[in-house]
Parts: structure tokens; sequence; C-alpha cells
């Protein structure tokens, strides 16, 4: 199936990136504010399935050459890991701390390990719903 | 810290074994791998001067401290002597098994289930609560099985680890519940609480069912009867796993767990009976059995079930000692639970050199069937040493450790029938009875053993390879541990002073000083009634054996259909039988039933329950208003409920399904939920996108024929569902009978660090639920994968009609 899908491709190619911009916002802006790890994730998996929905898979493999199955494990390994990692500060399992920072070039910022947490979250979902919807679709 | 460390290294070393493998191709992965239990065994072995000073070492990190579970790793005498067992005997058979097996087995999947093994027994023996110690118990039962089938394209290999698995797995829920209710009456998961507080556990009604309990989970683990019956099964995995698991460790729990437990239940006389008497009754069918077998794995398997049963059977004589509390009287009896821990360990040695010997023979002739053996003295003179050296510590005989440890049993036997308590005094004659007569058969199967492989003539044409002494590396491991068999004999002292002593005071902590419970072993204890049972052991053993073929026809009486094996062959079969009967019933691949069965419990259970608790109240005063965007949003979402019903396609039925969601993201956005709007849209969206894509997998939507009544009951049960959720609705406002938890998370700033309840609820607060709906979620992710993988395979698309 060739369908002539010039709009469709332009305008995808700038709604990606506004799709990537909001999903990176919503996972930092998770503690504070609506966002987080799990909507983070979907929207920024979302975005890429909206990729592969208007190009060809090999061409989206190009730019992001990623096996999803293993982000979706890095995530899940991320999530428990930073859960068992407590262990070792002589707090209990899963314990998360914050605090804030003075960073180079952006000042004080709250910091805190949950977001550790949230990225291994974030990750999962991605992977998850990258494979179960590449998987299904490319099976012709 | 350090023993902390020393039950996460194996893990550790687990984790890393995938990427040792590709990375070093040409050397055996046995040689790293090596590297951690001999360094455990080092570490380990810096302790002992300051454990034989009475030292203990604890260390808590808290786990789930709510619950009062927390990962105590514990280390005194007796968990001391485990631990060395494990990670020595492990050294050795991981040296052993690099000459075993060859590289063209998976040794990575091998080497990863046996760190994993020996991680997990570590756990348990340096394990202060209950809850951790449980799970690691069934680590070991699971990785056991991964162990014992290995070569799992065997047909016998799996069923072994499955029986493995059922029985031990069965009693450890049991020894589960024992726990339970030990903590229901102590109040604590900690081992060295509950035995601070004794007299509150002691006079709990839970008692004598938690002991029972316990009871079952270390008897299934330690094979004693009628649980054996998984041990000679394991048999199929290969000998280095039967050298470790079925010598020194995973049947050693059970033993580990009555000793740890004794200082609770010792003295009771349940305990007592249940504790020696089954090991007693195991110490006798096993040798009894081991004489008729003529595979020498499983000949040896027998012997280990017998020999474990010989243990436990003194660790329930030892617990009598608890009876009276401290006094000179009990310090006797105490002396049974020293000969316990004393052969444990002479019995790690030698039963590890006899596998590793069989190991030999099977790996150098091909057969382990006695039958066919014969006459390999002279062809391979090192694995007859090693072979006739265990075996004769085995029958216990002089001047060899076995030798000691059964004089000492003997000992035991013989002085608990003077003791007045339990009604011993009549019935205690049977101890000495049996433990003679098991000891004839025990003496019987080792002169088995050494003859019929190593003496008469060879039979080469029934021989898969002509024989030949194995390489040199094979025999190092065994005779490191022939050396020992000799080496305790002669100081046996030494043993007694560092290892055993510690353990003493462990298992009889009221008791002061454990210079007192430890008696001087000598190989010369005088002309007395021991020693002449040691003699007609020997000469009656001899004779037996002389005229073997005369009553070996006893087996035979027997019926097969009565043995435990077709007992549990009958259950397992009709277990299967029924569960798949009544599965196909309700599992019959058609969605419409499921969701009536999930319906119907939600009904009946969420209605019922509102019905029986008269919760359902309509009390509008509270209500907010109702503005006229808000009905907007109502009848569309009827409307679209309603023109599902009689959508003739699916593409409707999915777009209309969307509509619904999509309106629900709206009344979040209008009640003021960002969060659950916001995720309501990316999930409504995903889901629509999923659908559309699998679409072409569906079939057409059928008008199939449905007879009324069936029409009827979905009818009644689908009104039935949304009025019950909007009754629920309707009700939550007014219900009051829990305080709302909604206050405990208004803090969330102070506590957390974060201003969206909601997610710090996801990430802090309620962060388990979290961690392990994202592992769901990775599990579903390659569940999907597999199965649509799977599918591609066969080219089998057409899945939903059938």
């Amino acid at each position: 199936m060739k369908v002539n899908d010039v709009i469709l491709k332009s305008v995808v190619r700038g709604v990606v990136f506004i799709v990537f911009t909001l999903g990176m916002y919503l996972f930092f802006a998770g503690h504070n504010a609506p966002g987080g790890g799990f909507i983070g994730g979907l929207v920024l998996g979302s975005g890429i399935v909206l990729l592969y929905l208007t190009y060809d898979i090999e061409t989206v493999h190009k730019g992001m050459p990623f096996d999803f199955k293993k982000v979706a494990a890095i995530g899940v390994l991320l999530a428990t890991g930073s859960a068992i990692a407590s262990v070792f500060f002589d707090v209990p399992f899963l314990t998360q701390t914050d605090g804030y920072y003075n960073l180079p070039l952006i000042g004080e910022k709250h910091l805190s390990t949950v977001t550790i947490f949230e990225a291994g979250v974030a990750l999962t979902v991605v992977g998850t719903l990258v494979t179960i919807i590449l998987n299904i679709s490319e099976d012709e | 810290m350090v023993i902390a460390f020393s039950i996460m290294l194996p893990f550790l070393a687990a984790a890393l074994i995938p990427f040792i493998y590709r990375r070093f191709k040409n050397i055996h992965l046995g040689w790293f791998v090596l590297i951690v239990p001999v360094a455990l065994f080092s570490i380990l072995a810096t302790y002992i001067p300051r454990i034989a000073n009475g030292e203990v070492f604890i260390k808590t990190f808290e786990w789930i401290p709510s619950f009062g579970i927390n990962i105590t790793t514990y280390l005194d005498g007796l968990s001391m002597i485990f631990s060395l067992l494990i990670t020595g005997v492990g050294s050795l058979v991981i040296l052993y098994s690099i000459f075993y097996l060859s590289t063209k087995e998976s040794l990575h999947h091998f080497y990863c289930y046996l760190l994993l093994f020996m991680g997990a027994m570590l756990g348990v023996v340096f394990s202060d609560n209950l809850m951790v110690l449980y799970v690691f118990w069934e680590l070991t039962s699971v990785s056991s099985f991964l162990l014992i089938a290995f070569w799992h394209h065997r047909k016998a290999s799996r069923a072994g680890a499955r029986k493995a698995m059922t029985i031990t797995v069965s009693g450890g829920v049991a020894m589960l519940a024992g726990f339970l209710m030990l903590y229901v009456a102590s109040g604590t998961f900690s081992i060295r609480e509950i035995i601070a507080n004794l007299d509150v556990v002691q006079s709990s009604v839970y008692f004598v069912p938690a002991m029972c309990l316990v009871l079952l989970g270390a008897f299934t683990k330690s094979a004693q009867f009628p649980f054996h019956i998984w041990l000679p099964d394991a048999m199929e995995a290969p000998t280095p796993v039967s050298a470790y698991l079925h010598s020194a460790t995973m049947v050693k729990a059970g033993i580990y767990l009555v000793a740890r437990t004794t200082p609770i239940f010792g003295g009771h006389e349940v305990w007592f009976w249940a504790v020696s008497g089954v090991g007693l009754l195991t110490l006798f069918w096993g040798s009894f059995n081991a004489v008729r077998q003529y595979d020498l794995k499983a000949l040896l398997a027998y012997s280990t079930i017998s020999q474990l049963g010989l243990i436990m059977s003194l660790f329930g004589l030892g617990s009598a000692a608890l009876h009276f509390g401290y006094s000179t009287q009990s310090v006797i009896y105490t002396q049974a639970t020293f000969a316990a821990l004393f052969h444990l360990i002479n019995h790690s040695t030698f039963k590890g050199a006899l596998f590793m010997m069989v190991g030999i023979v099977d790996h150098e002739v091909g057969t382990r069937d006695i039958r066919r053996l014969g006459g390999l003295m002279s062809l391979m003179p090192f694995t007859f040493t090693i072979a006739v050296i265990g075996s004769a510590s085995m029958a216990g005989l002089p001047p060899f450790n076995g030798f000691l440890s059964k004089e000492m049993f003997f000992t035991a036997t013989l002085k608990i029938t003077q003791l007045d308590i339990f009604s011993l005094d009549s019935i205690g004659l049977l101890f000495p009875i049996i433990a003679w007569v098991a000891s004839v058969f025990t003496f019987i199967y080792c002169v088995i053993i050494v003859m019929r492989t190593f003496f008469g003539k060879i039979q080469p044409d029934r021989l898969e390879k002509p024989p030949h002494e194995a390489p040199f590396g094979m025999l190092i491991s065994p005779f490191v541990l022939v050396a020992f068999v000799i080496g305790i004999f002669i100081f046996p002292n030494v043993l007694g002073h560092y290892i055993l002593s510690p353990a003493m005071a462990s298992i009889y902590p009221m008791f002061p000083s454990a210079e007192e419970l430890t008696p001087h072993i000598s190989a010369w204890h005088g002309f007395n009634t021991e020693l002449i049972m040691t003699f007609g052991v020997i000469v009656v053993g001899v004779f037996l054996y002389r005229t073997l073929k005369k009553w070996r026809p006893v087996y035979q009486l027997i019926p097969q259909s009565f043995t435990l094996n077709a007992i549990y062959e009958r259950v397992i079969n009709s277990s299967e039988d029924v569960s798949g009967r009544v599965t196909n019933r309700y599992m019959n691949g058609n969605l419409t039933y499921y969701f009536v069965y999930i319906y119907v419990f939600f009904v009946t259970l969420l209605a019922g329950y509102m019905i029986y608790a008269d919760v359902f109240s309509w009390n509008p005063s509270k209500d907010s208003v109702i503005e006229p965007y808000e009905l907007v949003l109502v009848f569309v979402m009827i409307a679209a409920a309603i023109a599902i019903i009689f959508a003739k396609q699916r593409i409707t039925v999915v777009l209309l399904n969307g509509v619904l969601g999509y309106s629900v993201a709206f009344f979040f956005v209008v009640f003021r939920a960002p969060d659950l709007a916001l995720t309501q849209l990316v999930v409504e969206s995903v889901t629509t996108a999923l659908f559309l894509l699998s679409f072409k997998y569906l079939p057409k939507l059928k008008n199939e024929y449905i007879s009324k009544s069936w029409r009827f009951a979905k009818v009644t049960i689908s009104i039935a569902v949304g009025a019950t959720v909007t009754l629920i609705g309707l009700a939550v406002m007014n219900y009051d009978r829990f305080e709302p938890i909604s206050k405990f998370f208004e803090d969330s700033y102070d506590l957390a660090g974060g201003k969206n309840i909601v997610n710090t609820i996801l990430g802090d607060f309620r962060a388990f639920d979290t961690m392990l709906e994202v592992v769901v979620l990775f599990i579903a992710g390659l569940g999907v994968y597999t199965l649509i993988k799977l599918k591609a395979k066969k080219g089998d698309a057409d899945v939903e009609s059938k």
C-alpha cells in the first residue's frame, strides 16, 4: 500500500518533536506538577508509535536503532535496581531521598532519587508499548 | 557487612556469568566461578577463631520494617558449620565439575544455577528472619529444580526435577504456615527474639501446630521418610550437582532448620518423637533399600537418605536435654546433638568423595550399573583408594571419621534408654536395635560399592568405554575430601573445639558454657557395648553380604502398586487429570464467558457486600451544581454507549469506544484531575491505535444465533454491572465506615519532597506496587511478543474463531 501522504509526513515531522518535548517535560515535571514516569513514558512511546505509523519500520530504525525489548528490560532493571540500591545506604528497601543542589549553569535545582526510579518506569513503558505495537503491526 | 556480602556475592557472580561466558570462550567457565566459593570460604575461615571464642556477628538491613521483616544476617557457630560446608564442598565440587563437564555443555546455565543455589543456601543459613529464610529456602528449591533438570532433553531429568520441586515446595509452604503461626504466637519473625521469649511461644495454642508444620518443611527438604522418594530421582542431575546438592547442601537445609529451631521446640514430646522417630525410620528404610539398588548413584542416594535419617534422629535425641533445662543430667544427652553435628561434617566429606568417585567411574567407563562393573581396581587404583576410604568411613570402620561419629551415635541411642521421660524407659529399647540393624545394612551396601565395582572379573564387552584412570584434575577434589576423612579421625578434637563447640552453644543457648557441652572425642573409647555392636555389625554384615543372593527376594515382597513412588505417581496423575478437566470446562477460549465470570463475581461480591452492609445511600446535599456542558458530555457518552450495542461493524465499535474514553478524559479535566486526564487521553489514543493495528487479524463481526435465555442472561449481567457501579459511585460520598487515608498523603511535600500527590504515591509511598507493576508490564510485553512470534512461525493467524 503506497499512499502519497506528504501532508502526514510533513506534519508528523514537526509534531513528533513537540510530542517528545512534552514527554520529557512531563517526565521531569512529574514530582510537583501533572506528569511523571508513567505518563511521560506513554507520551514518548506514542510519539515513537506515531513515527512508525508515518514512516516505515526501516527508516525509523535507522534513526532509532534500539531494540525496544532491551529498553524495557533496562527500565525494569533500573526501577528494581534503584529500589535495591537503598539497602546499601542502610535504609529500607525502596527508600527515596531528595535535596536541593546548586548545579552549574542552571542554578539551584531540586533533585530526587525518585527520578531514577521514574526513569525506570518510563523506559519500561516506552519499551513495552513500542514492542507490542511493532510486533502486532509488522507481521505481514 | 561481610556476611551480607557473602550472600550477595554468588548472586552477583551469577549475574556476571553471561558476560564472562561471551568474553572468554576458550577458558572453562568453571575457573571463574571457582573464585567465588574459594573466596567466601577463606573469608569465613578467618572468623573461626572469633566464633570459637563465643562471638556472634549480627547485622540488620531494614527491608519491610513495618512488618518486622528485615534482612538480618547472623553468623554463629551453627551457621558457621553450614556455611563452611556450602563454600568448602562447593569449591571442591566446582573444581571437579571443571573436569567433569566438557565445554560443549551449556556451562553458562549450569554455573548460573549453581551460583544461585549457593547464594540461596548461604541465605538460608545466615538469615535470622523467618520470612527471609523462607524466601531463600524456596530459592534453593527453584535453583535445584533447574540443576536437576539441567539435561532437560531427557525425560527422566525433567520428571526428577519436578518431583523434587513438588515435594520440597509443598513442604516449604507448610513451613511458611508454621512460621506465620510462630509470628502470631511471638510477635516477631526473628529467631533470636523468639528464643528470647520462649515462655510466650511455648504457652501459645499455635505451638504444636507450628512445630508440626515447620517439621514438614524440614522433612521434605531433608528427604525423610516418606518424603524421601524425590532424592533418588534427583540423581538424574549431573554428578557434580548430585555431589553438591545431595551430599553437602540442599538436603542438609532441613537438618539445619531442625537444629536451628531446636531451642524453640526442643524438649517437647511431639518434637522428640517426630524428629528422632522419623529419623530412625528413615535411617532404616534408606539403608535397607540401598542394598537392593543396582545403579551406584541410586545406591548412594538411598545411603544419603539413611545417613540424613541418622543425623536427624540424633538431633531428636539431643533435644531431650532441653526438657530438663540446664542440669548435669541433661548434659549427657546433649552429646547426641554433638554427634549429629559431628556426623554432619563427616557425612559431607565421605559422601562427597563417594559421589565424585561414582562420577569418575561413570565418566571413564560409561556405566554405573554394578551388574556391568567389576575388576576396576588394577585399572583405576586412585579411584579405588577413594572408594575404599569413603565406604569404610560410611560403614563406620576405623581409622576413618565415620567410625567416631557412628560410635557416638550408638552411645546416644544406648543412653536414651536410661531416660525416664516420654516413656523412653520401655519403648526406648527400640532405638539401639533399629540403629544397629540399620548399621548392618549400611555396612552391606558399603561392601557392595567397593566389591562389585572394583573386585571380581572385569567385563570389557559390557562397558561403553575402555576403562582407564581419571585425569588428575578430577581426582583432586575427592582426594581433598578423603584427606579430611582421615584427618578428622586423627585430630577430631580440633574440629570439636573450633567448629562444633560454638555450634553447640547456639543450639543450647541456656547452657552456660560451651566447653561443658563438648565431649572429648577419642578413637579408643574402651572395650564397651558400642564396640561390641560395631563388631557385630561387621560379622553379621559380612555374613549377609555373602548370602545376599539368597535373601534378595525379600525386596520383591512389597507389591509395586503399593510403593510410595506408585502412590506419588497416582496422586500427581489424577490431580493433573482433574485440574485439566476443570480448567477445560471454564477456560473455553471464548472471551464472552470470561467476562461473564468476572462480572458475575464483581456484582455478587460488591453489590452483595453493599446490600449486606446496607450502605446504599444517596444524599445529594453535598453534590456540586451540574453544569450544562457536563450534561452534554453525559449525553454524548450515553449515546455512544447505546450505539455500540447496535453497531454492525467492528471499526464503528472501536471508534465509539474511543469516544467513551475521550469523554471520560474530559470529565477528568472538568473535575480538575489533570494527571488522570493526561493518562486517560494517552492510553485511549494508544489503545485505539493498537486496536486499529490488530484490526486485520480479527474476524468480521458475525451475527451468530444466540438463544433467548442466554441473551437475557447477558443483558441482566450488563445491567447489574452498570447498576452496581452507579450505586457505588453514589454511595461512596457518604461512606464513612473507614477513616479516609488521604490525610496521610496531604503532607507529601514534607515526606517525599513532591507537590504532586499522585506521583508521590506512585513513586514514594506505594513505590513497591509501582515497581511490581513495571515488572508485570514488562512480562506482559514479553508475553505478547512471544505469542505473536510463535504464532507467526506456525503460520496460524486464526485464533479467535477456534
